[in-house]
């Protein structure tokens, strides 16, 4: 159990960016309200980028632009996972513009936000 | 002939163009472009079939001027090249059967946008295909997930709207576990290119570093891909989304969408994660579980449904719970199975969602069993297509469900005992329930009524001239030609596709 | 002699002592447009009539409902709706504590010896300048190295535009569709704020020249086309909200969007093929990488840039465009 525990120190970056992962994941699952899914998508996003930069990170260097000439990789950090996380940020600005589109498009329809009454409100419909 | 590697790039490439050129064509260019670019598809997979064939080995094409662990990467063999081949004829298929449904489902303004996410759906399902770099995969499964949405949404009726807010959302969650799946393998391995995460892992595992998380990496993106492609637990969004579409996006989604990322899933298993590391993990034993459970719930589901349209995306969910349990039996043979059911599976359904167009087309707009009586007689083409998928999905021979069920059985008789009595009951018990509800369908279908009760509208609610008996229209009545011949070649040439896919398979190792 | 302009009274620092003597509101005279009297009338009015309707629709169908949900829906929802929190509360948890059982044991966190840094990244820094000739080692990966997978985000972005029209497109045929979303614009469109247009008329030139910058400079210094062009689109959309769409549509419309983001994926696709081809089958490319640290250097990485900005740019500027009216 100690041991968990100082990992989890050691990486206390990574841990927060797991809770964070977590609570976004229940929220996009699990919250009835379509704006607040929204939210959790961006909130689990956020948390895969933080995990990331968190990765490329090497103690005492400098981001990845090269200054003075000097071409030693030892003096920067991993440039990977910042590519990554460029990648990974169009993405999810995509995703949130499509999501958002519904949103509104249910808004106008149903006259809710909540997606358990969307649901119903369909289901009575079909009756 | 070394001209032929350059294929696959250039035809994902030619896709992505395609789809950005026809949103600024009129709807009308684009349609005739998007057939024009699938079936070019067709042909250049072929080529790329032949020459694998000829070669004897897979090649990798390297994406720029960089080698390796450095640059981007797609890779081709025999297997990658039969996918693209099938996913461009189904795509090619569904399209010209649909079409004069997008018409009518799709506002004017919008079909050109219709085609638009048809030719970047391609372009993504050719990148998960031949992809041999797991972050590029990534990238063209969020590419395929919108498209997918968009493919759904673009009927723009609030059902539509619905179904598809809902597949994005479960979508969403998928993509979000494969992603962190991915961010943990790369932490650990240090790379992101396929064959160089297995030879990491061999290392890692040789050493016996990191055992638990790299269980709990595979654990996360088997769910991530499971729930994308409707996995029994995570089918809630399926029936929906393919029930609310317009028929050529729910043949799309049902036969393509699924399986790509299914396809998707045994790379990495194969190429990146290891076969052997996978069983010794276990996880395949999980996949089986939740096999067998899509299997025998997604046929019951299936039988409580009032609505044919329904009960075929149902009929889905367990079909890909026959996929999932042929990787879960852990040997070559349920693998070469499961994937010959993908085939299966892509030919028949695609064709059964197309004649329900049909059908519908003549039963007062509805896919209700009360509504379709005699619909078999009053749209003959769609019937005898219904009737084929039908068959092929109960297993009758001469089709190709036969065959899959006989490789299943087959791959059953080698494993353990307790895997093999399971796997045969829940065969068994699945093909009951399969006969039964597809042959409530198909009595339906075939029930004489009196044909003047239904006053026969076409899709823009004119009426026809000849009431009851729907125009044969050319492309409809092709198109499903094209299909029942396809089913017939999977089902009687099986030995031919079985044989490619065992080579091909032997390539992937 | 007078110094005054025969024009003081209407030029700005005539109207700007009015307004300081409150002489003068500029708001009831530079006003653009005025808003439609009826057609606001009306839209309330269609308004009411969707409510009356659909609360009447509701009403029938609960009525149906209660038939048979009778429990369902009284004390039902109330113990569901417990019962769904707690579930959530204990479904976060458990995911939250398995990833964190597996991140304990993950490569401690800014050690150099962990796996990821292996000879891929060292390449990446050691080799890049010359190999791609981009000071910003991020850059010359994603748009050299791994330009596949950049690629496929570029189309990311625009196949997002397509739903998003997909799904609120308006007809452009339809008339009474087009009203309403307009006036259905206008009632959010804030009427002639001054301090907004002040703001924005100093600010929107520095924004996009600021944005102009990170795009030029993607290759040498930390930025380029992704946060240059969402730089860029920001400040069109800021624009947008001060001087509304009157101003914008004589620059924008949906005829720039598809000529700008067309041409510029399409740039890209073409350009990243020969790339790819020659790259896979060793052809000599005829892009040379130039000497890094200039601004025209690195070969493709620059116009590339360029590209991805202004699709970004033009992709910002219509998702907002499309949420305030359904069209550009």
């Amino acid at each position: 159990m100690s041991e968990i525990f100082s990992g989890l120190f050691t990486n206390y970056y990574e841990t927060f960016a797991m809770v964070l992962f977590g609570i976004g994941f229940t929220m996009l699952f699990l919250h009835p309200n379509m704006i607040k899914k929204i939210m959790g998508l961006n909130i689990m996003d956020t948390a895969v980028y933080l995990f990331l930069a968190a990765k490329g990170y090497i103690e005492g260097r400098k981001a990845p632009i090269i200054t003075d000439g000097d071409t030693s990789a030892m003096s920067y950090i991993n440039p990977v996972p910042t590519g990554l996380v460029l990648t990974g940020i169009v993405v999810s600005v995509s995703v949130t513009a499509v999501m958002l589109a519904m949103t509104i498009r249910l808004y106008r329809r149903y006259h809710t936000l909540d997606i358990d009454e969307i649901f119903r409100i369909v289901r009575k419909e079909e009756h | 002939m070394e001209i032929f590697t350059n294929i696959p790039c250039i035809s994902i490439v030619l896709c992505l163009m395609s789809g950005v050129i026809c949103s600024v064509l009129n709807w009308k260019a684009a349609r005739i472009w998007t057939y024009t670019v699938n079936f070019l598809l067709a042909c250049a997979s072929f080529a790329v079939l032949i020459y694998t064939i000829s070669t004897g080995e897979a090649f990798v094409f390297r994406m720029g001027h960089f080698s390796a662990p450095w640059g981007n990467e797609i890779r081709a063999g025999i297997l990658e090249a039969v996918l693209a081949m099938f996913f461009s004829i189904i795509m090619l298929f569904s399209l010209l059967a649909g079409s004069k449904h997008i018409e009518a489902d799709v506002k004017e303004s919008k079909r050109k946008y219709y085609y638009t996410l048809v030719n970047l759906m391609m372009s993504s399902l050719l990148a998960l295909v031949y992809t041999n770099d797991i972050f590029t995969g990534y990238v063209f499964v969020e590419i395929n997930t919108i498209s997918a949405c968009g493919l759904v949404a673009i009927k723009d009726d609030g059902q539509s709207v619905v179904a598809s807010a809902k597949y994005m959302i479960m979508s969403l969650l998928g993509s979000g576990t494969f992603l962190i799946s991915i961010c943990l393998l790369y932490d650990i391995t240090g790379h992101l290119l396929m064959s160089d995460i297995k030879r990491a892992v061999g290392e890692l595992l040789a050493t016996g570093q990191y055992v638990e998380p790299f269980t709990m990496i595979i654990s996360l993106m088997t769910i991530g891909l499971a729930i994308k492609s409707a996995l029994f637990p995570f089918h809630a969004w399926l029936p929906d989304a393919h029930t609310a579409s317009t028929i050529s996006s729910s043949s799309i989604l049902s036969s393509l969408v699924l399986k790509a990322y299914i396809v998707l899933l045994i790379k990495i298993f194969y190429r990146a994660i290891g076969w052997e590391n996978i069983l010794e993990a276990g996880i395949n034993n999980i996949i089986f579980v939740f096999g067998i459970a899509a299997m025998i719930m997604g046929s019951v589901f299936a039988a409580a449904q009032k609505d044919v349209k329904r009960m075929v995306a149902y009929s889905s969910v367990a079909q890909i719970g026959y996929i999932f349990m042929g990787f879960g039996i852990g040997t070559t043979a349920g693998v070469i199975a499961s994937l010959f059911h993908i085939f299966t599976h892509g030919a028949a359904k695609s064709m059964i969602f197309i004649s329900l167009g049909g059908i519908k087309d003549v039963s007062h707009h509805s896919t209700l069993f009360k509504d379709i009586k005699g619909a078999g007689f009053r749209n003959k083409a769609a019937g005898i297509a219904f009737s084929v998928g039908a068959f092929s999905m109960i297993g009758i021979p001469l089709f190709p469900g036969f065959i899959s069920k006989i490789n299943y059985a087959q791959a059953a008789i080698e494993v353990g005992h307790g895997k093999m009595v399971l796997i045969l009951v829940t065969l068994a018990l699945s093909t009951i329930l399969n006969c039964l509800y597809f042959f409530h369908a198909l009595i339906d279908l075939y029930t004489p009524t009196d044909i003047d009760e239904y006053e026969t509208l076409d899709m823009y609610g004119e009426r026809e001239e000849n009431p009851g008996f729907i125009k044969a229209r050319p492309l409809y009545v092709s198109a499903i030609c094209g299909f029942i011949l396809l089913n017939f070649f999977i089902g009687i040439k099986c030995d031919l596709v079985l044989e490619l896919l065992s080579k091909g398979l032997g390539m992937f190792g | 002699m007078s110094r005054k302009r025969s024009d003081f009274e209407n030029s700005f620092f005539g109207k700007l002592s009015r307004f300081v003597n409150g002489e003068y509101t500029p708001f009831k005279e530079e006003s653009g447009y005025s808003v439609d009297q009826t057609e606001t009338e009306r839209r309330l009015h269609d308004d009411f009539f969707k409510e009356a309707e659909w609360t009447k629709k509701q009403n029938e169908a609960d009525s149906y409902v209660s038939e048979y949900e009778g429990w369902a829906e009284t004390k039902g929802i109330k113990l569901y709706n417990r019962l769904y929190r707690i579930l959530a509360g204990v479904v976060c948890v458990a995911i939250i504590a398995v990833l964190l059982y597996t991140v304990s044991m993950l490569p401690a966190f800014g050690n150099p010896d962990n796996p990821a840094n292996n000879e891929v990244p060292e390449r990446y820094i050691e080799k890049g300048l010359e190999e791609t000739g981009a000071v910003n080692t991020v850059a010359g990966m994603i748009l050299d190295y791994r330009a596949f997978d950049t690629l496929g985000e570029s189309h990311v972005l625009f196949i997002a535009t397509i739903c998003v029209l997909v799904l609120l497109k308006i007809n452009e045929e339809d008339e009474k569709e087009k009203k309403l979303a307009e006036s259905d614009d206008r009632r959010l469109e804030p009427k002639n704020d001054m301090i907004l247009r002040f703001g924005a008329r100093f600010l929107v030139p520095v924004i996009e020249l600021f944005g102009i910058y990170i795009i030029l400079n993607g290759h040498l210094s930390a930025g380029g086309g992704f946060s240059g062009g969402a730089v860029m689109g920001a400040g069109l959309v800021l624009y947008l909200n001060a001087y509304g769409f009157k101003k914008t549509e004589r620059f924008f419309t949906m005829r720039t969007f598809s000529i700008v983001s067309v041409s510029a994926l399409l740039f890209y696709s073409i350009s990243k093929t020969y790339s790819f081809i020659t790259g896979a089958n060793d052809i000599e490319s005829f892009i040379s990488n130039g000497t890094p640290g200039n601004i025209i250097s690195s070969g493709l990485i620059l116009p590339l840039n360029i590209c991805v900005g202004m699709v970004v740019a033009c992709t910002i500027y219509a998702f907002y465009a499309i949420f305030r009216k359904g069209n550009l």
